[in-house]
This record gives structure tokens, C-alpha cells and sequence, in this order.
């Protein structure tokens, strides 16, 4: 069985803010860091691979040169193979486009079970694993919570929507996204860090992928960013000052309209 | 082939672009901007040059043919247990503008089954028309079926617009649906605007909060959103003396059923019970760190029934197991837009706030009067928060005695 898990390198979004003289993105010392959910969908392949037996486990990422990086840690993880999907022609997609180029990918790589985080925290749409099942007409479950058990073609699993817990039994092939109450994801070993460092990683190119320039990247994205800016600050809170707690709660309640007879808007 | 293109002449090297490109692609070289491999034709630098230096070449693009024959406002009348969802009436208010700009109808969908009651509930709004999908096999919702019921419609009735709500299902959903029909999704949407130009202006929040983009779906139809609960006002009834709009019972094309095995099997459901959906609470007392320990907590649960609201934790709360993950409010954890906002002990880290930034009133307890979520809270108090919670549930039981 084809395991396969897509992982994406992300800005450290901790570290980005937006200046609020000139309205501009600071940079500086910016980290690029292994999207958080994916490491969970990493864990997960990984323990499926042990739970299944005869199973080997690929991560796949689709980014510029540097975003080997995240395959690395895949790698020194416990994945046994890795591949980078790197082409200036892939540059500027959208969700749309990203997925199609993961599907091309993931069908070359013969994948039956997809794993994805809920969601990249650079973008945050959740949108590409769905869109992923969508694309190559597999089953699909968010916010994978659960894997129950694996019985030949099915597996029963148990995933977590706004008003409950579904336990759902799933066609495989399948794309599975992961939220974070799933596991804990190991931590490489130091050595194991090292050895990842000298393993061949393939680079696939639209042409290895079989794709058309107008598919891919920018012209195959539906969506435009039009522009980019800063959001709205409220600015700083009216702040209750009074010598004791009770005063300052009486107040807040006053201010809140939360005491009789002393609404206030 | 893509690329981005810096028109020598035009651009006067106040770099101005390099200061707005979140990937650090472009430099100055003798005075003329320069684009580097990072670029990701992104465009932000294309729309902030104020001397229109710079173009986004792009090779041929297919979109939707004909896209101005596509025509019409719909809005997926998200169900659960056969109860249509809040955030439903909220996109009909904002759909309904958006079809009036628009001059277009505005429809509502209902999958489910015994759906009679609802879509006549759906009516005494301003809606044009509800689209009724009424079968057995929809009486428990599965993505694999619903996802290929609604791609079925959208092509046969071509709507101009598709909106969602930003829920568990809505983000599942969608993104299937977008990929069937070819086209563009926005996800999470805090704001909605028909341009000049007649096409959908999606604006949304990224980087965990700390930008916001705006963005388009030229050439491709439906144009597709999703859209965070409580960020638009829920729909008013429509007045007596608007016209009622009529429930068109769907008979979905041949053909349209999924392939079984994109289906999943619902064995078993297990209700989140006792709790609201923090989603929809009008009052979410949140905790962080600063309230101490885990036993703190009941404090907040106490709070927080006082004023009928429900309890929420930050990730470092979370993750010192204080509180359960689906009680987490942030950018890896749910959104929230009450009324009130109640956060104790919380610093105001970005990714916590883009969590919560839209809730109407938030009140903000912490020691340190540094502490970033006070440049978030409407009102604030410098203080211990475990004493300041335990005071404020003294008064409130007080005034409450007073008055019974
Ligand atoms: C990729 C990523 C995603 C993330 N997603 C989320 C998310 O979804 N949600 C989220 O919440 N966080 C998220 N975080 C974490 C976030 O950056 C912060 O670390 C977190 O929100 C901090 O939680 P806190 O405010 O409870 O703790 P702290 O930052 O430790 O703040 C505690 C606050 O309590 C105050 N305090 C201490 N003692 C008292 C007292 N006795 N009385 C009053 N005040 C006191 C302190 O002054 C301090 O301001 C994410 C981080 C990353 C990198
Ligand atoms: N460029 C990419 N390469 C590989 N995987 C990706 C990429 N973009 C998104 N993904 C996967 O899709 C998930 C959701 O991403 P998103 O839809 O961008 O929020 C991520 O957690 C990854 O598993």
C-alpha cells in the first residue's frame, strides 16, 4: 500500500506583522517552518504504515527549491521517500491549481491513502485536500480525529465536525485531513536529522507530471489576489482603573449593562 | 509563460514594492525594481505600485465560457438533525444585498429530507426562490453525495454566485464542489462586495490574521466563498408587503449520484452534549495561561453560565490539556464572533486574536498592562484575573438576588 503525505513549508506566521507606519509586511527573520497540521498528517502515515505491514509512506511537497527542507524533516521523521514538485511554471497558483498538481503527483506515485493537514497556516483556506479527493475521485474525511481500524479496502475512522463526533466507514482510496488531537507527532532524533540530510530527493517538473502550462500555476488559478492590506485595529482598549477589584468589576458591569437599572449602551 | 515584468521605465526605484511582497522577490538593482525566483505571482506588488510599473504576464487562460450568461445569488442552506444553521440567515442578509447590486435572484438550497417546513421557514425572508432537494438519501448528511448533488445543480442552473458558510461542512464541502465545477473558491470571507466590474470581491484575512486579501474570480463561474459566522447581520424577516419568493422542488439530472466510492458510511454519531456550539455562543469566556491552573476553569464556567455563554481556551491552555482541543479559539482552532468576548489571562498573541478579533464587545483581564490583547479588548482591566472572575461572579449572583 501507497501511503502518501502532502506537506507544505510555511512563513512562521508568529513572526510576520504588518508595519503600522507604511502598512508593509515586515520580514525580517522570518522563518520558513513544516506547516503545523502537517506533522500530524505525518505521525499518522506513519503508524498507519506500521499498522498496515507492507506499506511505505511519501511526502510529497510542491514549492520553490528551499521547501526540500520540510521533506527533510519527513524524512528524518521515519517517511521512506520523498518528493519535491518544483517548476517556475507551478508558481502562483491557487488552491485550485496546487491540487491539481499534488493529484498528477499523488496518481504517478500509485498513493491509496492521502494524508493532508486541516489546513496550511500561511493561507488557511482547508481547501486543498478536499480539493485533492475532488480531483482524483477518491473518498474524503476532515478532520480526521481517529483511525479506528483497517479491514481490507475499508477503514473505520472517526473525525470531529462543529456539533459532534462522526465515526464514518471509508472507501479506500482516500484523502484523509488531520486536526491536531490526533496524535503526537515524534520528534527526529539528531541522527536521524543527519541522514536525512544526504538522501536523494527526485524533483518532478510539469513535464515529469504530464501537465499544461495553462492548467498550472498561475494561469490555471481561477482565484486573483486583486490586493493585499493591513487589517483593521481597534485600538487600545478603555481601560477601567480604581483602586480595588470590586470597584473596578462594579464598574465593567456599569459599562457592560450587566447591573439593574444602569443600562448602558 | 508567467512571469512578472518590471517596466523599466515606468519604475523610479522607491521600493516601494519590495516593502509589500510577503515573499521577499524583489530588489533594487541600479535603481530599477528586480524579481527574483521567490516570486510567487501573488500580484500585491502589481496593485501597490503607484506608477504602474509592474505587469503579471500571463499565458492563455481558460475560464467558464460565457461567464455573464451565469446569473444569480445562491446560498447553501447548510442543515444538522433538519435544523437550518445560523449562519444561513446571515449569508441571505448578505446574499440579498449582494443579488440586489447585482440585479440578480437570490436562492436559497435545502438538501434534506422532509424539508417542507423549512424551505416555508426560508420563505418569511427576503429570498427569491428556494431550491428544495428532498430524498431520503439526504436525511444524513455525507459530503461524497451532497457535494455531487449540488455540482449536479450548479451546472445545470448557472449561478453567478455561491456562498457557504465557513462551518466544518461548508469548508469540506466547497472545495470539492469548486473542483467539480472548475472553478475558484475564497474560504473564510469576512467581507463580500459586487465591484465596478460586476464580479465578486472576496475579502479575507491571511497569515494568521495579519493581512488581509482581496480577491477575485474573473473568468470562472460560480465565483465561490465561504464565509466566517457572525461577521454579517442575520437576514430580517421580509416586510409584509415584499413579494414571497417559491420553493422549486429539484428533480436532480440522470447521472448525478457519486461513485460509491466516494462515499463515506456514517456507524456511528456522538453529539458534543451540555455545550453550545462555541461557534454560535453569544458570550465566550475564554481562558489562557494566566489563569493558573486547570481548577481555575470552573471559575470560568461559572462565569460564563451566569451569562449564558460558554467557556473557550487558548492553544497554551490547550495544550497543557486544561481544556479540550474543540474548545480552542484561533487561527488553529475555532472561530468566534459573540457579543461578548470574556478573555482571562491571555496575552493577545496574533493567532489568538485573529480567532476572536470579530466579536462585538471584548472585555480583557490581565496583570500586565503591556499585554497585546488590551490593543484588541473594547474595554480593559489591569488585574489578577482568577480575582477579578471570582468578583464579578460575587456581583452578578448579588444583583441577581436582588432582583428574583
Ligand atoms: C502556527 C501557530 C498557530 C497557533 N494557533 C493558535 C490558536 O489557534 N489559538 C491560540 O490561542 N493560540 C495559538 N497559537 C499560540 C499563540 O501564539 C500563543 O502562544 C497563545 O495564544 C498564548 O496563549 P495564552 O495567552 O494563554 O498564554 P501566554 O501568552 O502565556 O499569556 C498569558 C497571559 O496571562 C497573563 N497573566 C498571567 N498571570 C495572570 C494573572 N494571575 N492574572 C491575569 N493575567 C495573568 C500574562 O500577563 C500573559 O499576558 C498558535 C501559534 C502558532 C505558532
Ligand atoms: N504546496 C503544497 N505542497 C504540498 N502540500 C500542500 C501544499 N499546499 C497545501 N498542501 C496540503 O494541504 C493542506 C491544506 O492546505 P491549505 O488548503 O493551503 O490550507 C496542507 O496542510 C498540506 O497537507
Amino acid at each position: 500500500m501507497q501511503i502518501a503525505v502532502c506537506v507544505k513549508q510555511v512563513p512562521d506566521t508568529a513572526d510576520i506583522r504588518i508595519h503600522p507606519e507604511t502598512n508593509t509586511l515586515i520580514r525580517d527573520g522570518v522563518d520558513a517552518i513544516l506547516n503545523p497540521f502537517d506533522a500530524y498528517a505525518i505521525e499518522e502515515a506513519l503508524r498507519l504504515r506500521d499498522r498496515l505491514g507492507e506499506a511505505t509512506v511519501t511526502a510529497v511537497t510542491m514549492g520553490p527549491k528551499q521547501s526540500e527542507a520540510v521533506l527533510r524533516q519527513a524524512l528524518a521523521m521515519g517517511a521512506d521517500d520523498a518528493v519535491l514538485l518544483s517548476d517556475r511554471a507551478f508558481a502562483g497558483a491557487d488552491t485550485w491549481a496546487t491540487s491539481l498538481t499534488l493529484s498528477a503527483a499523488l496518481k504517478k506515485l500509485n498513493a491509496k491513502i492521502i494524508l493532508c493537514g486541516k489546513q496550511a497556516i500561511d493561507g488557511d483556506t482547508a481547501q486543498v485536500g478536499p480539493a485533492i479527493a475532488a480531483h482524483l475521485g477518491f473518498s474524503q474525511v476532515s478532520y480526521l480525529t481517529k483511525v479506528i481500524d483497517i479491514s481490507g479496502d475499508c477503514l473505520r475512522v472517526e473525525r470531529l465536525l462543529d456539533h459532534g463526533r462522526e465515526t464514518v466507514q471509508v472507501p479506500v482510496p482516500t484523502v484523509m485531513t488531520v486536526v491536531r488531537e490526533l496524535n503526537n507527532p515524534r520528534v527526529a532524533t539528531l541522527n536521524a536529522l543527519r541522514q536525512a540530510r544526504n538522501k536523494p530527493i527526485p524533483c518532478w517538473t510539469s513535464q515529469d507530471l504530464l501537465l499544461n502550462a495553462e492548467e498550472i500555476g498561475l494561469p490555471g488559478s481561477p482565484t486573483e489576489v486583486r490586493e493585499i492590506f493591513s487589517p483593521e485595529v481597534r485600538g487600545r482598549a478603555e481601560m477601567i482603573q480604581t483602586q480595588s477589584i470590586e470597584q473596578a468589576v462594579t464598574l465593567l458591569m456599569q459599562r457592560l449593562g450587566q447591573l439593574p437599572g444602569e443600562d448602558r449602551p | 509563460m508567467n512571469r512578472l515584468i518590471v517596466n523599466d521605465a515606468a519604475c523610479i526605484g522607491c521600493g516601494e514594492c519590495i516593502e509589500i511582497c510577503p515573499f521577499g522577490a524583489l530588489s533594487l538593482q541600479a535603481d530599477k525594481a528586480v524579481v527574483n525566483d521567490n516570486c510567487a505571482l501573488c500580484g500585491a506588488c502589481v496593485s501597490h505600485c503607484a506608477y504602474n510599473a509592474l505587469t503579471l504576464h500571463k499565458s492563455s487562460q481558460h475560464g467558464t465560457p460565457h461567464p455573464d450568461s451565469w446569473r444569480g445569488v445562491w446560498v447553501f442552506g447548510e442543515m444538522i438533525d433538519g435544523v437550518l444553521q445560523p449562519v444561513v440567515y446571515e449569508l441571505i442578509g448578505e446574499g440579498r444585498k449582494l443579488a440586489d447590486v447585482a440585479r440578480e435572484q437570490l436562492c436559497v438550497v435545502i438538501f434534506g429530507n422532509d424539508t417542507d417546513d423549512v424551505c416555508d421557514e426560508v420563505l418569511g425572508y427576503p429570498v427569491d426562490r428556494v431550491l428544495q432537494i428532498d430524498a431520503p438519501d439526504f436525511s444524513v448528511y455525507e459530503p461524497g453525495l451532497v457535494s455531487a448533488a449540488l455540482t449536479a445543480l450548479i451546472q445545470k442552473y448557472k449561478p453567478s454566485v455561491m456562498l457557504a458558510g465557513a462551518t466544518a461542512i461548508g469548508r469540506e464541502l466547497m472545495p470539492r464542489v469548486a473542483t467539480f465545477c472548475h472553478t475558484g473558491l475564497t474560504a473564510d470571507c469576512t467581507e463580500l462586495a459586487i465591484g465596478s466590474d460586476r464580479l465578486l470581491e472576496q475579502t479575507r484575512p491571511a497569515f494568521g490574521g495579519n493581512i488581509m486579501a482581496r480577491i477575485l474570480c474573473p473568468h470562472h463561474r460560480p465565483q465561490m466563498a465561504t464565509v466566517r459566522h457572525k461577521v454579517f447581520r442575520p437576514a430580517l424577516a421580509r416586510s409584509a408587503t415584499s413579494p414571497r419568493g417559491v420553493v422549486e422542488r429539484v428533480v436532480l439530472p440522470a447521472g448525478w449520484e457519486p461513485a460509491p466510492s466516494a462515499r463515506l458510511t456514517r456507524t456511528a454519531f456522538q453529539k458534543l452534549v451540555g455545550e453550545v456550539n462555541l461557534a454560535e455562543a453569544d458570550v465566550v469566556v475564554c481562558g489562557g495561561i494566566g489563569m493558573g491552573k486547570p481548577e481555575n476553569f470552573k471559575l470560568l464556567e461559572e462565569l460564563a453560565a451566569l451569562l449564558g455563554g460558554t467557556v473557550a481556551a487558548t492553544r497554551a491552555a490547550v495544550d497543557r490539556g486544561w481544556m479540550p482541543h474543540e474548545r480552542q479559539v484561533g487561527q488553529t482552532g475555532r472561530t468566534v464572533a459573540p457579543g461578548l468576548y470574556i478573555a482571562c489571562g491571555i496575552s493577545g498573541a496574533v493567532q489568538h486574536v485573529v480567532g476572536m478579533r470579530a466579536s462585538q464587545k471584548i472585555v480583557a483581564v490581565n496583570h500586565d498592562p503591556e499585554a497585546p490583547i488590551f490593543n484588541e479588548a473594547t474595554v480593559g482591566i489591569v488585574g489578577d484575573s482568577v480575582q477579578v472572575v471570582s468578583e464579578w461572579i460575587r456581583q452578578l449572583k448579588a444583583c441577581g438576588g436582588e432582583r428574583s
